[in-house]
């Protein structure tokens, strides 16, 4: 079909000999697998540094603000300084699901799932920083604009603060509805996999009875559009108005209409580097290397080093305006940055925003995994330095010489500033194991233009597709929805066993009797009611004369939870059911 | 339900294409067609109308931006009216640049929330929701049609074999 064609100099997407049914298996492989040791020492570290983070927060509180290094000169730190870099690193999810959306960039459907993960979840660290600010987090609803107790005292819409909190409450749900949107067909995969009724009574709860009729998939496809749409101009409005923060004030370093395009291209810059951080530890964690190619990281490489330019012209820009403004403060501000005593932040941030993402010029350096992996580290700390670097030295030197001062953190602010790292990595280690981390939906829609597979097949000018041998007809019972359980076990050696089984404990009569509700009994689950329906066990009269013999025979037939029965006595049960 | 469908599995979508296409063709009517993932002019082929959810979304963003305009109007201007850095709040109009923030933030937390939740409600997802696909098939590998069965049973077995159908259910006598 020419919808399906793409131009033979495009790279495949997907590599290796995939078919539809292999995304299915190869995504939900890392879910219905074990997690390794691996996993299990990386979340340990993870879940201590979150703990520890955690009692910081709960020192922070209960003792009073003063336990941060603050003081009256720099009276904004590190708390805002992680804020930011958070929202910041939260940027790169609804772009990459959003923007590269709107431009057809089919590369994104490998990575915008955990790209649109990862935003949420650091969007969460994020919006921590201010609530603990706050002093008094319970009363964090004083920046809802609601009817209160003072007479008419509302919250000031003038106020850049103030839009923060609706800029980040919006994007963080719109983020979640996007993401989760996309997720009910891969959950909807994952539940009609399960063999578990546990596994499969969740996903069925987290895929919303997800059904994928073409009216649906119509809908999908809209509202995905659409959202993008949307999620495009908030994605750019939300570090807009971060950075008014700062730019609204009169605060030479901070006083810059530049800043709102600069904050922009930075959190792009910094959310791809978390970005490849996170996918290349995952695309080997989870084997998803014919997913996340090469090709990929190459490409998430060339938006870090556009993006990183972009911030070094930003730099370059401030620097010129400051002199070109004739305000000596201003001059001051951004002389002091370079040669004052945090000279060495301002130099970590330009080796590590500006200098190095310049490596990714050279095409053996942005196609090498170790590499990309080092830069985009080595991104992550430049960008967290960047935003120290515009908040504490423009506020640790002010008009008042006597007032100079220098910030040093305390173990508190270092303690909260881990433990966030630490529960962004919780989530995300979770969410590695229990979610589909590719949308191997949107996968699927692709395999056949991207697909290696498929490309070759094209490029050798066969059909991308054979017509199957002449399919069977089965007659099904159409008004029961049987396929919704699991397939029911194999029953092998049935006939003469099932015989045996019924001689003893007696047949059941279905038009003198009334089938019972076996799933009452504590071990029978919907699957084995079915089983036992099937064999002829309908009662608790029948369960209740099962001994050890009936028992071995029913495990024989079934072949599922061998000594399930036993242990749970099934036959005691049912006795006391017929009471 | 009154008239009886078949259910033919295919496995490849554009066998399934072709297939919709036959049928369509032959003037059966299709009932559903369940789908593992979005078969780019498949709605086209069934007749699908277009979905007008976008519109939904138009709307419900519009009535995002009203209300964001109400509650700031009574809120700054009409309620308590402050002198903020020398610009006292007369008139809405005057001080809006300072709630355009706002504004917009509203008018696209209402067009994605309503519009998702109205997409969930029509085609009738929320937590606890049973799936109605036939065939757990379908989200995996398998595209699933079901076709109201005409006089001739047998014609649209044969048919729906021909079209390269991999299994063909029909109901149990």
């Amino acid at each position: 079909m020419a919808s399906h064609y793409e131009a033979p100099i495009r790279k495949p997407l997907v590599l290796g000999d995939k078919g539809y049914h292999n995304v299915s298996v190869d995504i939900a492989r890392p879910v219905e697998g074990k997690a390794n040791k691996q996993w299990w020492i990386v979340f340990s570290i993870a879940l201590v540094a979150f703990l520890w983070g955690l009692g910081c927060i709960i020192y922070t509180i209960s003792t009073g603000i003063g336990v941060w290094g603050l003081n009256k000169t720099v009276n904004w730190a590190w708390d805002i300084t992680n804020f930011v870099w958070w929202v910041g690193i939260g940027h790169a999810g609804t772009l990459i699901s959003a923007v590269l959306l709107l431009f057809r960039q089919k590369w994104r459907m490998a990575i915008n799932r955990s790209a649109e993960a990862m935003t949420i979840f650091s969007v969460i660290q994020a919006g921590l920083f201010p609530i603990i600010h706050m002093g008094r987090p319970w009363l964090a609803y004083w920046v809802l604009p609601i009817p209160n107790q003072f007479g008419s005292l509302w919250v000031n819409f003038n106020s850049p603060l103030l839009w923060d909190v609706f800029a980040i409450s919006t994007y963080l749900s719109v983020s979640l509805v996007f993401w989760w949107t996309g997720l009910l067909p891969d959950f909807a995969m994952i539940r009609d996999r399960a063999v578990k009724p546990f596994q499969k009574k969740i996903y069925s709860l987290l895929s919303f009875g997800w059904t994928g009729r073409a009216k649906d998939w119509q809908r999908f496809e809209e509202v995905s559009l659409v959202l993008a749409g949307l999620a495009t101009p908030l994605v750019l409005s939300v570090h807009t108005i971060v950075s008014f923060d700062f730019a609204t004030s009169v605060i030479p370093g901070w006083h810059t209409t530049i800043f709102p395009p600069y904050f922009v291209a930075g959190a792009i810059f910094s959310g791809f580097a978390m970005v490849q951080t996170l996918l290349i530890i995952m695309r080997k964690v989870c084997n998803l290397e014919a997913y996340i190619t090469v090709q990929h990281i190459e490409l998430m490489n060339i938006v870090i080093m556009i993006t990183g330019s972009i911030v070094g012209c930003a730099y370059i820009t401030e620097l010129f305006i400051a002199w070109y403004s004739g305000v000596e403060y201003e001059q001051y501000a951004f002389l002091n940055r370079a040669t004052g005593p945090y000279w060495w932040a301002y130099w970590s941030m330009m080796t590590c925003n500006v200098f190095s993402p310049q490596f990714m010029w050279f095409k053996k350096l942005r196609t090498s995994i170790m590499f990309s992996f080092f830069i985009s580290i080595v991104v992550n700390i430049g960008m967290w330095f960047e935003r120290f670097v515009i908040i504490v030295t423009s506020l640790h030197r002010d008009y008042l010489p006597s007032s100079w001062t220098m910030f040093s953190p305390t173990f508190v602010d270092i303690g909260i500033f881990i433990g966030t790292i630490g529960f962004f990595f919780v989530l995300f280690l979770l969410y590695s194991r229990t979610f589909p981390v590719i949308a191997q939906a949107e996968v699927k829609s692709i395999l056949k233009s991207s697909g290696e597979k498929f490309k070759a097949l094209r490029d050798a000018g066969k059909p991308l597709y054979a017509m199957p041998a002449r399919g069977k007809i089965v007659e099904v019972d159409m008004n029961e929805t049987e396929v919704h359980d699991a397939p029911v076990p194999e029953m092998a050696p049935a006939g003469a066993s099932i015989g045996k089984l019924l001689s003893s404990i007696g047949s059941f009569d279905s038009s003198s009797q009334t089938p019972d509700d076996l799933k009452k009994v504590k071990g029978i689950g919907p699957l084995m009611e079915k089983t036992l329906n099937k064999i002829g066990i309908f009662s608790f009269l029948q369960v209740s004369k099962m001994t050890e013999s009936e028992y071995n025979l029913l495990d024989s037939i079934t072949g599922s939870f061998p000594g399930r029965a036993q242990r749970d006595d099934w036959a005691g049960q049912a006795k006391k059911m017929i009471n | 339900m009154a008239s009886t469908v078949f259910r033919a599995l295919y496995d490849d979508d554009d066998i399934l294409m072709h297939a919709v296409k036959k049928l369509r063709s032959e003037k059966y009517h299709i009932e559903e067609v369940y789908t593992p993932f979005p078969v780019h002019g498949l709605d086209k082929a069934m007749g699908l109308a277009d979905t007008r959810i976008a519109i939904t979304s138009f709307m419900y963003g519009c009535l995002g931006l009203a209300v964001a305009i109400t509650m700031m109007n009574y809120i700054m201007i009409q309620d308590w009216p402050q002198d903020i850095g020398g610009k006292p709040s007369f008139s809405y109009l005057e001080n809006m640049p300072a709630f355009v923030p706002i504004m917009f933030e509203m008018t696209v937390f209402f067009a994605a929330h309503l519009m998702v939740i109205t997409f969930y409600l029509r085609s009738k997802m929320w937590p606890f929701k049973k799936a109605e696909n036939p065939d757990i098939r379908t989200t995996d590998a398998h595209f699933l049609v079901e076709v109201s069965v005409g006089e001739d049973e047998e014609a649209l077995k044969e048919l729906l074999l021909d079209t390269g159908a991999v299994e063909v259910q029909v109901p149990k006598k």
